[in-house]
């Protein structure tokens, strides 16, 4: 029994930030823009977070520094691709290459400090019932805000008037002109956003999931919230389904060496995220056409006003 | 107020132009970047700008750097310019050591004469192989190959991993993660004495003169073209869009795979944790800032190949973060980015009290490098 609660525990742990950038990227893809940048602005997060928490001593400083972070880094990216219209595949591969070099810079007298990590929810009774407690009541905080944060940009996109012209902007950006929608500021504000959760992401992976900093410590997982926002066809609540599929990878990649006693080199079960994403591609994507439908129809295309 | 006027046509001054200024304006910013982190501006530029070219073993060390820079970005340009956005040359560029590696520890007590061809052989054989798995997956499932070919980076780099540490690892090498040492056959002596400048050097020229003649002079180099900036009209004329998928990826992959054998063979002369400083990435600047083309991208490749010798050297002489290269390289990217505005755009001042709207005559459409949903 301890070993499964400890197995959906580490699958929730290791989903967390996949779900709070797969979730941010959906709000920003959804506006129309497809920023790849989303490893580049997780790394700024994570190193911003860890080096605010050491310098200060508040976890809580230090996740409002990863988000700040991020959100500074992805206003980089707004302004050349809204505003200055650069192509926004190369945009957002630049964000990530700079997000590596500018993050291993700024962290590079803090590799190799360790923290405590982030306090975890205690609620006395509650978090000690036996099973639910440890599994749904002793994460934590950023583990509930990524779960209530998929919740809230459901009810945004799909029950508010702002998240009705939200994806109008992301569907057509032409028409929500016409009508009047300030479409580059609503960009803006949905790549902000994109920033903000990157930069929460990060924060997760350097304060809760491993408390430390470590250049590219992401490893590769911002491209695989990339891959999530697909697999999840641009709706909220697969995000969350996609991120305990990719969580129970890294659970594998912990505890199954020791558990399956096997004599296969570790790289293998390290590997099996990455082989998974393109599993979940192949199945998502086969049917061309029903990617096309789902995905916002002017995801990637610049937006400039006659005029 | 400033406004944005879409030009008729292309602007061919701003696209040889904005390189230069991205380069000026990193240059500037970099200045500031040296001074807000506490170093010596001026010292820390000279060691990134000057040094590189100051001394005749500098000069060759930017060549050494700049070759697989420049036989990446070679093949990378060709499939951007037909929208085939493979950035995954990092892995195609392990695999290709990797198969070329193998070839030359298969025999690494033998003088093998020409072994070295086999190598690369291999190596660019391996690069193209593992570059077909995205474009069978694009073809065939219509996987993104943005998403697919990053994924397979971190595969190929796990994979070196497991052959450094088991199959292939130096069994008198007291454990460390590191094949034996190639056999001098298995090697690409220096061709200028007292440097570590080799022949792969003149295959990245060859390699950036064939991608020219091919671009330019063939049509090939037509349908590449028109079927990155065109889709619709390419399907018209009967251009297979698959077919170029495949010629692109495996074209990459094929050119990172030769990268990757000639920097274990040039360099390296063996298999360890440390092939490439992320050269697979790095070119991706370097297809950019040389305009997606040929020559351009032999030029920017000794530039960015600055950026690593310039970081080396303000490591050593000033004591300054490696991680300032990779700044950098970025920085020169965004800036390269938002100039690429003047080429399409014209800035315009407009005077206050006019009306804004301008003739209404129908603009024609600027080719824009297709994007696909991720």
């Amino acid at each position: 029994m301890d070993v499964v609660v400890q197995i959906i525990v580490t699958t929730i742990l290791a989903s967390t930030p996949l779900i709070l950038a797969a979730t941010g990227e959906l709000v920003v893809e959804r506006s129309g823009v497809l920023n790849l940048g989303v490893e580049g602005m997780m790394l700024i997060g994570a190193v911003c977070a860890f080096v605010v928490t050491m310098e200060t001593g508040s976890g809580t400083l230090g996740v409002f520094a990863g988000m700040i972070g991020g959100v500074v880094i992805s206003l980089v990216f707004a302004v050349l691709t809204l505003v200055t219209l650069a192509n926004q595949v190369a945009t957002g591969l630049a964000l990530t290459i700079f997000g590596i070099g500018c993050s291993a810079l700024i962290g590079v007298n803090h590799v190799g400090r360790a923290y405590s990590g982030l306090p975890k929810l205690d609620i006395p009774g509650i978090s000690d019932i036996p099973v639910l407690g440890p599994i749904l009541f002793r994460h934590d905080p950023l583990v509930y805000v990524g779960v209530a944060m998929v919740a809230a940009v459901w009810w945004f996109l799909y029950r508010t008037k702002a998240g009705l012209v939200l994806r109008a902007v992301g569907e057509s950006h032409d028409a929500a002109h016409a009508i009047g929608y300030p479409v580059v500021a609503i960009r803006f504000a949905a790549v902000a956003f994109g920033g903000a959760m990157s930069g929460l992401a990060g924060a997760h992976l350097s304060l809760a999931y491993t408390p430390m900093w470590q250049e590219q410590m992401s490893a590769g997982r911002g491209w695989i919230a990339l891959a999530l926002v697909v697999f999840a066809t641009w709706r909220p609540w697969r995000v969350l389904l996609g991120a305990y599929v990719f969580g129970a990878m890294r659970m594998l990649e912990l505890h199954g060496q020791s558990a399956l006693s096997l004599n296969i080199p570790s790289q293998l079960f390290t590997m099996l995220p990455y082989v998974a994403t393109i599993v979940v591609l192949v199945i998502i994507s086969r049917d061309a056409m029903r990617v096309r439908a789902s995905a916002p129809a002017c995801l990637g295309q610049p937006f400039h006003p006659r005029g | 107020m400033i406004r944005l006027e879409r030009r008729p046509a292309p602007s061919r001054f701003w696209s040889y132009m904005t390189p230069v200024l991205a380069v000026a304006l990193t240059v500037v910013a970099g200045a500031l970047l040296f001074w807000a982190l506490g170093y010596p501006a001026g010292a820390a530029l000279y060691q990134f700008f000057v040094t590189p070219v100051e001394t005749g073993y500098m000069r060759a060390e930017l060549l050494v750097k700049a070759t697989p820079l420049v036989l990446i970005g070679v093949g990378l340009a060709i499939g951007f310019r037909a929208g085939v956005w493979n950035i995954g040359a990092e892995g195609q560029l392990l695999m290709g050591a990797l198969g070329g590696g193998a070839v030359a520890l298969a025999f690494w007590n033998e003088d093998v004469p020409g072994l070295i061809v086999l190598m690369m052989l291999a190596g660019a054989a391996s690069g193209a192989a593992y570059a077909a798995i995205p474009a069978l997956l694009k073809t065939r499932f219509n996987v993104n190959e943005i998403l697919s070919s990053l994924m397979l980076t971190y595969v190929a780099g796990l994979i070196i991993s497991i052959m450094i540490y088991g199959p292939l690892r130096d069994p008198q090498g007291y454990g460390f993660p590191q094949s034996r040492i190639f056999h001098p056959a298995a090697t690409l002596s220096p061709i200028l004495e007292g440097t570590r400048l080799h022949f792969g050097a003149v295959i990245a020229l060859v390699a950036a003169g064939l991608a020219w003649l091919a671009m330019a002079r063939s049509l090939f180099g037509f349908q590449v073209k028109v079927v990155g900036q065109a889709p619709q009209a390419a399907r018209y004329a009967g251009f297979s869009q698959p077919r170029m998928v495949w010629i692109g990826m495996l074209l990459g992959g094929a050119l990172a795979g030769l990268a990757g054998v000639i920097e274990v063979a040039g360099p390296v002369r063996q298999l360890n944790d440390s092939i490439s400083p992320g050269y697979g990435f790095t070119a991706i600047i370097v297809a950019f800032l040389g305009r997606l083309h040929p020559v351009g991208v032999a030029i920017a490749g000794v530039v960015i190949a600055m950026s690593y010798i310039g970081g080396e050297n303000a490591q050593i002489m000033v004591g300054m973060p490696l991680a300032v290269t990779g700044v950098f390289q970025g920085m020169l990217l965004f800036f390269l980015l938002g100039s690429d505005l003047l080429i399409r755009y014209r800035i315009r001042l407009r005077k206050p009290g006019v009306a804004a709207r301008p003739a209404a005559e129908p603009v024609p459409a600027v080719a824009e490098p297709r994007v696909e949903s991720a």
